[in-house]
């Protein structure tokens, strides 16, 4: 229990530290180092709760999808991010002020809330006992049931993504020869043969 | 102190929550600061589900991070298209210069 206890300090300290670290880096690429670590380090905290299926998509879908997709765009870009880091300081006493005010009214929740004993017999689906059933077949067991519909609107939401990023950056270049099936199938005879009168012995 | 319950779980994920709102103030140029503050605060959400469905023994919270999970993702991809393709148009990504509707 001590051993849990310490590795769940270990990777919340690291987790929160690396989350400051992104706000507060200078290069747009350390920021997106230090996003990946706090998504590994969550995924850590997602283990020792129990879910281990979460942790393993988090790193598959955050650090090597997301992440990388963010490393691509600020490696892409050329910008100046010098330039738009101006003004930091400025907002940062209010931001600041801000901040710890909002993170010392949240905690302070968290500090007085209590459980509802009805709540606890709300449960729509308790979580099997692990040595009879893996996390990832219990979620398994809801998600493809119960859940099939959210499941099926997950997977329209991400093809509708997918299809509005395709069609917000191709760019068709303007001199480059492409097959255009449209244009191949309208062409009649009267716009592709020209007969041309010639006369004899003397060509084109 | 050694034993960790579910208030210590929701501090981790109050305290990732702020660090993204944060993000959002204090850069305020930088677009790609701002999507990543986004994937924080998404992220803390889903430790704050987590954390719930372990402490109920509700499996239903950890469907549910899933979708959150799906979401993020699919607006990740979105939003850095649309970075890429006002790149490309206006050669800057600073928020000032987004103004051409006058919202």
């Amino acid at each position: 229990m001590t051993i849990a206890a310490l590795f769940f300090y270990l990777y919340a300290a690291v987790a929160c530290a690396s989350a400051f670290m992104v706000i507060a880096a200078r290069n747009p690429v350390h920021s997106v180092l230090f996003l990946i670590l706090t998504f590994v380090s969550a995924a850590a905290l997602f283990v020792l709760l129990g879910a281990e299926f979460l942790a393993m998509i988090l790193v598959v879908v955050y650090v090597g999808a997301v992440a990388v997709l963010f490393l691509f765009v600020v490696m892409m870009l050329d910008v100046d991010f010098a330039e738009l880091r101006q003004g930091f300081l400025q907002y940062l006493p209010v931001g600041a002020l801000v901040g710890v005010i909002f993170l010392v009214e949240l905690v302070l929740v968290l500090g007085t809330w209590a459980v509802a004993p009805e709540a606890m017999r709300a449960i729509q689906a308790p979580i099997p006992p692990l040595d009879q059933v893996s996390n990832t077949q219990a979620i398994g067991r809801v998600l493809y049931t119960t859940y099939v519909h959210y499941f099926q609107l997950a997977g329209v939401v991400l093809l509708v993504a997918m299809i509005g990023a395709i069609v917000l950056t191709l760019r068709h270049k303007e001199n480059v020869k492409r097959q255009d099936v449209g244009r191949q199938i309208a062409r009649t005879r009267a716009m592709s043969v020209e007969l041309k009168k010639v006369e004899p012995g003397q060509g084109i | 102190m050694f034993v960790i319950g579910l208030q210590h779980y929701l501090v981790v994920g109050a305290i990732l929550f702020t660090l993204g709102a944060l993000g959002i103030f204090l850069n305020r140029k930088n677009v790609i600061i701002i999507l990543m503050s986004i994937e924080l605060i998404l992220l803390s959400v889903n430790v704050n589900l987590v954390a719930f469905s372990a402490y109920l023994n509700d499996i239903v919270g950890q469907v549910f991070a899933l979708l959150v999970l799906t979401v993020a993702a699919a607006e990740a991809a979105i939003g850095l298209a649309i970075l890429v393709a006002y790149f490309r148009n206006r050669g800057s990504i600073a928020v000032e210069d987004i103004n051409l509707m006058k919202g």
